[in-house]
């Protein structure tokens, strides 16, 4: 148990993607797919920032004067996941106007019934 | 058959990611790169908070690719929807006045707090994406309170997106004439830490990021509400 309690946010991050990664292969709806996928990236974006956290730290931000440089996180998977954030933002968009398109012409989400979309 | 699959493949990843992640120690240590922003990112920058300085300042090239990948992914919305001709007409139902009244009055306060937040992103946990995204959430909030009556206007919209975005590559632009010379230096002087008016030029960037993120994202949401 005790691996358990020190890892727990790494358990946690990685609990997410294989959520996702298992979603999104097995599933055969669209948009659940797109659920799937969501759902990685927030497990991604998790693990990025649990890598660069310290034991009792604060945030990278020097609001006070009273505040010390050493316990600080670190900044950098912070300004990381603010980019994979907007970008899986716009990775969302993207996927749902194909989402729209693909039911406009297929008449279905299934992507079993989508005949170019079959594995 | 396809789950059999999927949960072995989800082994082997698993197996693989644990026995990396054993040689990395929980919350212990900080990078050396993050100990110099750190320590250094104060002074260097000017900026109180020190995501902002790391994300406008020392990365901020990586930055302008984001906020071109956002660029693109609005114009590749915009490409794949605007084929479709046959628009499907549904009932629809006026809200009612309770609601488009109360979505109205909310309108402008959200506008004013997602100027706050990218206005103040060097000295709050906050920025120019935060921002535009608050900035799109009250556009979302007028396209589902009163369905039909306001639209964004679509000049406008472009305007203030390649306003922002000139304004981002023109201050980099500027950063590589002036002083050390290397694109998108903090060129302005850096003022009294934490107050408003410090940190050089991560103000106007972020400024600059904010008018460009709020009209990217609420014009992908008016996209996407005009075709549902």
């Amino acid at each position: 148990m005790n691996i358990l309690y020190d890892y727990i946010y790494y358990a946690g991050a990685f609990g997410l993607i294989f959520i996702g990664i298992f979603t999104m292969m097995v599933k055969r709806n669209y948009i659940k797919v797109i659920i799937g996928l969501s759902i990685l990236e927030t497990g991604v974006n998790l693990f990025l920032i649990s890598v660069g956290y310290i034991s009792n730290g604060t945030a990278p931000i020097f609001s006070n004067p009273g505040i010390e440089a050493k316990n600080m996180v670190d900044p950098v998977p912070q300004a990381l996941v603010l980019t994979a954030i907007v970008i899986g933002l716009a990775v969302l968009s993207l996927a749902l106007s194909m989402a729209i398109r693909l039911y406009k012409h297929f008449g279905t989400l299934d992507l079993q019934q989508i005949k170019e979309q079959r594995w | 058959m396809r789950k059999c699959i999927g949960i072995i493949l989800l082994i082997i990843i698993a197996w693989g990611i644990l026995t990396s992640l054993q040689t990395m120690p929980f919350g212990v240590s900080r990078a050396k790169v993050a100990n110099h922003y750190i320590n250094n990112g104060k002074d260097e920058t000017g900026a109180a908070n020190i995501v902002t300085s790391v994300v406008i300042n020392y990365r901020a090239f990586d930055t302008l690719g984001e906020v071109t990948v956002l660029f693109l992914s609005a114009i590749g919305l915009g490409a794949v929807l605007a084929t479709i001709k046959t628009r499907e007409k549904r009932d629809t139902e006026k809200a009612s006045l309770i609601l488009s009244t109360g979505c109205r009055f909310l309108f402008p306060p959200i506008i004013l707090f997602g100027a706050y937040i990218f206005i103040h992103g060097h000295l709050t946990p906050g920025g120019g994406f935060q921002g535009g995204a608050i900035i799109a959430s009250a556009f979302l909030l007028m396209y589902l309170g009163c369905h039909g009556e306001k639209r964004l206007n679509d000049r406008c919209s472009t305007f203030s997106e390649s306003l922002g975005g000139l304004a981002f590559v023109i201050i980099g632009l500027i950063g590589l004439a002036v002083g050390t010379h290397y694109f998108l230096n903090n060129f302005m002087p850096l003022g009294k830490f934490n107050t408003l008016l410090s940190a050089g030029v991560i103000p106007i960037i972020y400024i600059a990021i904010g008018f460009k993120v709020g009209a990217e994202l609420s014009k992908i949401i008016d996209l996407l509400m005009e075709e549902s």
